[in-house]
């Protein structure tokens, strides 16, 4: 009774020993970097986190299709190692004997990845399943890139002040030709006299562009008496 | 009626005009890159030099000729002599040349800038490929700042033959760069002189916060270490000197006619001496102000790829031989590493072409200058800081502000001469004439947001002009010195600044230029020959430059008082006024 007890249980071990080592079919090796991820706060990896992962794993094919039946002690982990990595692989649950398709638990993984990375605290990075590559996340884009509204807010200001200033400009420029028409017919009649000196009308060296010299300003008398 | 030629409304927005020109992109990204080359601190030793014999001097004799001739630089040169005016037409033309391509920098910075606004930065990640498994190849390949600055800035084709197509992106912002510039020379002097205060100023604020942040980022030492430490044997390497030289000539702007032109709007009595010792050592001061920013930024940036690649290394390690997580650190990696070697053999020799030595000598090695450090070391280092977008905008807008204020003075050469000459004035007014120039430059401009636009603007920014600038500069020096006469100009400068000068500015220079000894007397009182000209000029001192003449002795001092307060001294009208022809046929006037 013991031998044939102990007969069965080596048979079993071989046959999940054979299931699941490195690179065996539908076997997949997974990594996790805890310390990385939680620093101060990681957790050791011992024999109740593999029985959480064994868990997932499960819970990942029974979500996957829903007609399975797959049990714990469906999913077999071999070969840990202190990097903390490992391989596992799903037999069937029907049938201890074969492997689920890579394929399939490949599908179920990447659909349930959340869930996976969340039970363990972990992310895609820090938790990998070195097969399965995984589905990045798209930036978010706004439907009018952001560069083009700062662009429209600068330009309409430039715009506004270009037009401002040019009509600015033209505005002076026309009153400064109505004046000079207006002088030039109170010159004809005769009614205003502009003293000039040396062709410039004396208003303008009031401008800043002149200095008035004290020396020679110091008195009334800018011009040379006659 | 004669209009009066604007001026600036006070010295100060001279001075700040002249600044916000000479200091430029050049200042940020070519200094620090010499420096690195030529022997880091050792560098400072030629630079200094070529700034007091070659710098100061030839700003003042540009600022000198600006405000005395008080035209841009073809009429300028014109009054010379009227077959040097070709001398002017040439520092139109490379004006020309460089605001063609000079603005596009301008238009790349508001691309970045606009950017800016973006949580993460855009250059901070790689895009995904297609089918979402993982990064572009090509930003995998290099790094996410060079692709978004290859790719989705330039979308550069592989050669200068491709020419592609415009990238519309690009040319609205080089559209939006010629506005912004459209609008500050608008009105002449009355609105660039308004706008020099904003852009004179705020690269400074930027820098000096800059410097702030960078000195406190970690490995930031590292750089400055490496670029202090001077390497003195470099100074005997001749292209040091050279190096040194061509760098304070091309960071003054000698030769393009924007200096004239700005000085041309100055009050005659301006000290421009004062002003030009003033320029020059603020553009000098805030190039290695600018390098020590650089340097720092450096130090962070290769301290944090040195340590990237360290952990990369460390990673591949420990998932290749499955190792516990934290045995591999940076400082047991040499010992680690040997003992894998002797323990697996094999694997290892497997790993090892992916096991690249990481070094940070490697890193800070990497010297780049132009557009590649201004737009991609820059921005890598930007992206690794904390609140990364302020600082990306603010360096941006340091970018623009330093872009803007070069090309208020090239567009300032074109346009000096064109309102000069009265046949052009009369016909369009000056609004027309700007925004004709700068249509034309925003046309030809668009060459460079083409596919292969990156190529022609290498070309253009090595060969519009360098060769040509020191040609000019050299005939300008002859000209002022032999063909308009050193003394004449002296005491032309006597009368503007209203004292004695301590140091002949033409001479030192032509030394340099011909390398011939030149004429090499001093300015000192001459009392013999000055008497020939109508009398002595005494040493007057003049506070602020104001002329406070009334010390003066002389006839000749007497008719200078008149003609100071009208419009009419000197410049064009000297040989039909009659006070003038003492002043003439003293000065061995050669012209006319």
């Amino acid at each position: 009774m013991l031998g044939v007890l102990l007969l069965a249980f080596s048979v079993v071990s071989v046959a999940s020993a054979e299931l699941c080592k490195p690179d065996a079919q539908n076997a997949f090796k997974v990594r996790l970097s805890i310390k990385t991820a939680l620093g101060d706060n990681a957790y050791a990896w011992d024999a109740n986190e593999e029985y959480l992962f064994k868990a997932m794993i499960a819970f990942t094919m029974r979500r996957y299709s829903s007609k399975s039946t797959t049990q714990i002690s469906n999913v077999l982990l071999c070969n840990v190692t202190d990097r903390v990595s490992f391989w596992f692989v799903v037999t069937d649950s029907s049938k201890n004997t074969t492997t689920v398709p890579g394929s399939e638990v490949e599908a179920a993984i990447r659909m349930n990845r959340n869930r996976i990375n969340s039970a363990f605290l972990l992310s895609d990075k820090t938790l990998q399943f070195l097969k399965i590559s995984t589905t990045l996340s798209p930036p978010v884009e706004p439907s009018t890139p952001v560069w083009l509204i700062v662009f429209g807010v600068v330009l309409s200001l430039i715009v506004a002040g270009i037009v401002f200033l040019v009509v600015s400009g033209i505005q002076q420029r026309k009153k400064k030709n109505k004046e000079s028409t207006e002088r030039e017919n109170l010159e004809e009649k005769g009614e205003v006299t502009i003293t000039i000196e040396n062709g410039i009308p004396c208003e303008t060296l009031d401008l800043k562009a002149g200095h008035v010299n004290g020396v020679f300003a110091a008195d009334d008398e800018r011009f040379t008496s006659l | 009626m004669e209009k009066a030629r604007p001026l600036w409304d006070n010295p100060l927005q001279f001075v700040f005009a002249c600044i916000s020109y000479a200091v430029g992109l050049g200042n940020v990204w070519r200094f620090p890159y010499l420096c690195q080359m030529y022997g880091g601190g050792g560098f400072l030793i030629p630079y200094i030099i070529m700034l007091i014999v070659e710098g100061m001097p030839l700003l003042y004799l540009e600022l000198a000729v600006g405000q005395r001739m008080r035209k841009g630089s073809i009429g300028a040169w014109k009054i010379i002599s009227p077959y040097l005016c070709g001398v002017g037409v040439a520092s139109v033309v490379v004006s020309f040349f460089l605001s063609m391509y000079y603005n596009v920098i301008n238009a790349w910075a508001f691309w970045y800038l606009f950017h800016s606004f973006q949580d993460p930065l855009p250059w901070a990640t790689c895009p995904l490929n297609s089918n979402r498994t993982g990064y572009e190849e090509e930003c995998e390949k290099t790094s996410s700042t060079q692709y978004f600055w290859y790719r989705q800035t330039l979308n550069i084709s592989p050669s200068l033959e491709t020419s592609g197509t415009v990238q519309w992106e690009q040319a609205l912002c080089l559209i939006l760069a010629w506005l912004v510039v459209y609008l500050c020379i608008l009105r002449g002097t009355a609105s660039t002189g308004k706008v020099v205060y904003v852009t004179a100023s705020l690269p400074y604020c930027v820098l000096i916060i800059y410097l702030i942040r960078g000195l406190t980022l970690h490995g930031a030492v590292n750089g400055l270490i490496y670029m202090f430490t001077p390497k003195l044997e470099q100074l005997s390497n001749p292209k040091t000197w050279i190096s040194a030289a061509t760098q304070i000539f091309f960071s003054l702007g000698l030769g393009f006619g924007s200096l004239i032109a700005f000085a041309s709007y100055n009050d005659p009595s301006n000290n421009c001496e004062r002003h030009a010792i003033i320029v020059s050592l603020i553009n000098s001061t805030t190039s290695i102000f600018a390098s020590i920013v650089t340097f720092s930024i450096y130090g962070f940036k290769a301290t944090f790829n040195y340590e990237s690649c360290i952990n990369k290394v460390i990673l591949l390690l420990m998932n290749t031989f499955d190792l516990e997580e934290g045995s591999l650190t940076a400082d047991n990696l040499s010992e680690m590493k040997d003992y894998l070697m002797a323990a697996h053999p094999q694997e290892y020799a497997q790993l090892s072409p992916q096991l690249k030595n990481c070094s940070l000598e490697a890193e800070l090695d990497t010297a780049v200058q132009g557009t590649g450090l201004a737009f991609i070391v820059y921005s890598e280092a930007i992206k690794n800081m904390e609140v990364s977008q302020l600082y990306s905008v603010l360096y941006f807008a340091m970018l623009l502000m330093l872009g803007i204020g070069s090309m208020l003075g090239n567009t300032a050469a074109i346009l000096t001469p064109l309102t000069d000459s009265k046949a052009i004035t009369s016909r369009f007014s000056k609004e027309v004439i700007s925004g004709f120039v700068c249509f034309i430059n925003c046309i030809i401009g668009l060459i460079f947001t083409m596919e292969a636009g990156n190529y022609w603007f290498d070309i253009f920014n090595d060969y519009a002009a360098t060769l040509s600038l020191l040609l000019i500069v050299l005939v300008e020096t002859i000209a002022v010195c032999y063909i308009y006469g050193l003394r004449r100009f002296e005491k032309d400068l006597q009368t503007m600044i209203g004292r004695k000068l301590n140091w002949n500015p033409s001479i030192p220079s032509v030394g340099w230029h011909t390398g011939a000894a030149g004429d090499k007397r001093l300015p000192q009182l001459r009392p013999g020959s000055d008497r020939a000209a109508g009398g002595l000029i005494h040493h007057v001192h003049t506070p602020g430059g104001t002329p406070n003449f009334h010390k003066e002795e002389t006839e000749e001092g007497k008719s200078l008082h008149c003609r100071m307060n009208t419009e009419n001294w000197i410049g064009k009208d000297l040989t039909h006024t009659t006070s003038d022809r003492a002043l003439l046929e003293a000065s061995s006037n050669h012209y006319l």
